[in-house]
């Protein structure tokens, strides 16, 4: 180990040497060769408060940016994509899929002194993961429990098969742990901890203000050695997005994550050498936007008809006219940086073809009286600016073809009661967020049977035997290579019958100050523990 | 005493008023499609049906809508505003948390626009129709019908990112601890931009009624008699036309205090201030019953407490309201 560590110091300081030269001439050159700087503090912009920080018990980005910074995960991401250890050194599953052995790593303790051990992990898995935290309550529905055999080593058993590639690449995002000598008496939800979260992270929670901000400074007992750099990291709460963007320029916030700007300011602050706007480090984080049928109108329950909508929207030109760089032609639920599932473009499309579109709708019988076919009522999301442009032009695009689209606008909780309980929607608009495995966020969009009023679930009033087939097969399969191949039918079968038609593939934007280092290196950064960001000075 | 007990009497009448008030508000929300439970979803980004029924168990929201409101107004009835489902506090430890940057907001904006409103009201009288007039009225017309979001936002641009005078929003810094004259002195600067946005459209207002009473009360029978006796015309204007000029003034002054706990979400928005107005719009949104109604039950009370002293303060000012009664 001494060898390479002797190797890069004399290559610093040769290179600084050569950098302290070249910064008479142009200070911008010495940005290529620098040692990590320690200290500095970074400002965070938070832009929806949450009702809690424990990512145990919640899974949004929400909590991560915050709360993923003082708690860990069993498993993270590596560069790329590959499940690479945090808490979990190693593991380990059984060839029948049912038991999966975590080892766990030594010397770490949680934020106030306790040693972190097998107990919590056991502890957050049986009464978090498994009970309170959503997609969690599904993911760990078939384990049955963890065993403890010594601190370091935590058995889960699963009463059904688990396939080690899905626990995976969901622990990343469902698997945050949390100290069980905090939580185990009284109501988990209600504990006083998940507003002052403690955790075993780079950063320990020091206030939190609401409506204003949230503080955490450096862990010094961090179990990485020489992390984490930063001193401080401040989430300053805006709501406002021009606001937000005008916070950067005055450069009292450094970051605004996952596409927290509105899409003309990112578009402007990319142009300005002082930040970096990208999509990197967002690639766990994809979404599709969607088209959603209600089954219910006998209109949109004929094939033709969805066909027809399909083909009568001009996709690329939308991309190209109002999200630009920030978003490309979609080719099904599962997105194109899902390296491990991806099924290629090779599925059933619907590119735009109004001739087709007309020929589709006159043969299904909706012939045109006065220029109209029929009415539809459209239901956008109110989760982001490109959902409500979306509509709009899905209103025309309609409208061209003789289908009247009303669009009815409504606020996140009106959103989900609407579509997904009363069922008050013709077409609705918005994201599937993919997370990271279809059979975490993708197939219950697919699957018949979820119960009525379950968010971002099949709630068509659409079954089909074949679909429920192909993903129940998937989710107990343990030869990867097969699943992925299930995964592609499933692609097919749902691009074929298109009970949601998903066209348009967006990652999250990343604006970032250009001094941040070690940044967006992860595809799920945001979210992560950001122990070796540093700042330069 | 007769005043008072007139005064008395409406207190006792805007009992049931608040009641009803407080009734209509939370069958209103009833009405808004979705619960705190489809919020909180929405927030998470998903979640099954099983944990859905755990929370709302939790929120207490499977009771029925009657046994909800009985419940409520039993708790009120005791002074007990509830609980907060975002903040997981009580809605009192809430409300007082974000009255005093509301309160602070709104009296520095209410006192600018009211002593610039008075000035320029003034200079715009005194030379009607002349060029000062045109561009005052102008300026004001030109504020009052500005967007404050976009005043907020150039304000910002302006003085915080290429001037760099002033911070950008906020209510203090926190990247230092501040004690003291500092600390104030800190609040003060980050209260510049928000006071600026907000009073200048308080200030159009201000300056449109202190004009039109000037210009009445100028034309009146006293004030030649005042000019006859040879008074110079300052004395005219500060002894004799402003002192009568004022009281739309007061009136007024009166009537937004009542709605000042409103605060105003635009600018606490864009300045990111953690103000009642903006508690408000998100107890909206996340369907926050137990804070909205909080809010409003205690915006009534003030106003019921400001129509109260604004009765007193008439019969005080105006004697003949107390005898005619």
């Amino acid at each position: 180990m001494d060898l390479p560590r002797l190797e890069i110091n004399r290559r610093t300081a040769l290179l600084t040497s050569a950098a302290i030269a070249a910064n008479v001439i142009n200070p911008m050159r010495a940005f290529a060769q620098e040692t990590p700087r320690k200290g500095g503090v970074f400002n965070v912009h938070y832009g929806a408060e949450q009702r809690q920080l424990n990512p145990s018990i919640q899974a949004s980005t929400g909590v991560y940016i915050i709360g993923g910074k003082i708690q860990e995960n069993l498993v993270d991401l590596d560069a790329n994509g590959q499940p690479v250890g945090v808490l979990a050194e190693s593991w380990e599953a059984t060839p029948d899929g049912k038991t999966v052995t975590f080892k766990l790593r030594k010397g770490v303790t949680w934020h106030d002194g306790k040693p972190f051990t097998s107990d919590d992990v056991a502890f957050t898995a049986m009464n978090m993961w498994k009970k309170i935290l959503n997609y969690g309550s599904t993911l760990q529905l078939f384990l049955t429990a963890v065993d403890t055999p010594d601190p370091q080593t935590a058995i889960f058993r699963y009463e059904r098969p688990m396939p080690l590639s899905l626990l995976l690449r969901a622990l990343p995002d469902l698997g945050y742990v949390s100290a069980k000598h905090l939580y185990e008496s009284g109501d988990i939800r209600q504990n006083p901890t998940n507003l002052a979260p403690v955790g075993t992270g780079p950063f320990k929670f020091v206030k939190y203000e609401r409506g204003q901000y949230i503080i955490a400074d450096r862990n010094a007992d961090y179990w990485r050695p020489n992390a984490p750099y930063l001193d401080r990291i401040v989430w300053k709460v805006i709501t406002d997005r021009a606001a937000a963007a005008a916070q950067m320029e005055a450069g009292e916030l450094h970051y605004s994550p996952f596409s927290g700007l509105t899409i003309s300011d990112m578009a402007r602050l990319g142009k300005d050498k002082r930040f970096i706007v990208s999509t990197k480090g967002n690639e766990g984080n994809a979404r599709t936007n969607t088209i959603e049928f209600n089954f219910r109108r006998k209109e949109l329950s004929d094939i033709r008809v969805r066909r027809a909508i399909a083909h009568a929207i001009n996709v690329p030109f939308f991309i190209d006219n109002f999200l630009g760089d920030f978003a490309k032609l979609g080719t099904g639920p599962i997105p194109s940086t899902s390296t491990d599932f991806y099924p290629g473009p090779n599925t059933p499309q619907y590119p735009y073809d109004k001739a087709k579109a007309i020929a589709l709708l006159d043969e299904a019988g909706f012939k045109a009286s006065g220029g109209n076919r029929f009415s539809l009522k459209l239901l956008p999301a109110p989760w982001g600016e490109d959902i409500s442009l979306w509509s709009t032009f899905i209103q025309q695009s309609l409208g061209e073809v003789g289908i009247q689209v009303d669009i009815v606008r409504n606020d996140g909780g009106g959103f989900l009661k609407q579509v997904y309980d009363e069922h008050a929607f013709d077409l609705a608009t918005g994201w599937h967020q993919y997370r990271n495995d279809p059979a975490v966020s993708t197939t219950v969009w697919y699957r018949s049977g979820q119960p009525k009023g379950a968010p971002w679930t099949n709630q068509w009033g659409w079954e089909d035997k074949t679909v429920d087939g192909t993903i129940d097969n998937a989710l107990t399969e343990l030869d990867p290579a097969k699943r992925k191949a299930l995964y592609a039918q499933f692609v097919k079968e749902v691009n074929t019958e298109l009970p949601v038609w998903m066209p348009i593939e967006q990652i999250f934007v990343t604006v970032i100050t250009a001094k941040a280092r070690n940044h967006s290196n992860t595809p799920r950064w945001g979210s992560t523990s950001w122990h070796d960001l540093w700042l330069t000075a | 005493m007769r005043i008072l007990s007139l005064a008395g009497r409406r207190l006792a009448a805007s009992i049931p008023t608040l009641f009803l008030i407080l009734i209509g508000v939370f069958l209103l929300l009833q009405l808004a499609p979705g619960d705190t439970v489809d919020a909180l979803m929405a927030q998470m980004g998903g979640g099954d049906a099983a944990t859905a029924k755990q929370l709302r168990e939790f929120y207490g929201l499977d009771l029925s809508v009657p046994a909800q409101l009985a419940n409520y107004l039993w708790r009120l009835v005791r002074l007990d505003l509830g609980f907060s489902s975002i903040y997981g506090k009580p809605v009192a430890t809430v409300i007082l948390e974000r009255l005093p940057p509301t309160i602070l907001l709104m009296t520095a904006s209410l006192s600018f626009a009211f002593f610039f409103g008075l000035v320029f009201g003034v200079i715009a009288a005194r030379g009607v129709n002349r060029w000062p007039d045109t561009m005052i009225s102008t300026l004001g017309l030109i504020f009052y019908a500005t967007p404050s979001f976009w005043f907020g936002l150039m304000a910002i641009v302006v003085f915080s990112v290429y001037l760099q005078w002033l911070p950008p929003g906020g209510f203090e810094d926190i990247g230092r601890v501040q004690t003291g004259i500092w600390r104030v002195l800190d609040i003060a600067a980050h209260l510049v931009l928000p006071t600026l946005t907000l009073g200048l459209i308080f200030l159009a207002i201000y300056l449109r009624i202190m004009r039109a009473s000037m210009l009445e009360v100028l034309n009146l029978d006293f004030v030649r008699t005042a000019r006859a006796k040879g008074l110079d015309e300052t004395h005219v204007i500060t002894r004799h036309v402003l002192r009568n000029a004022l009281l739309p003034m007061v009136t007024l002054i009166g009537l937004q205090a009542g709605t000042m706990l409103g605060g105003s979400v635009v600018v606490e928005s864009v300045f990111s201030l953690p103000g009642l107005g903006r508690l408000a719009y998100e107890s909206v949104v996340q369907r926050d019953l137990n804070t909205l109604l909080g809010i409003v039950f205690v915006s009534a009370l003030l106003v019921i407490t400001v129509n109260f002293v604004v009765d007193l303060l008439y019969a005080r000012l105006d004697p003949r309201i107390a005898a005619e009664g």
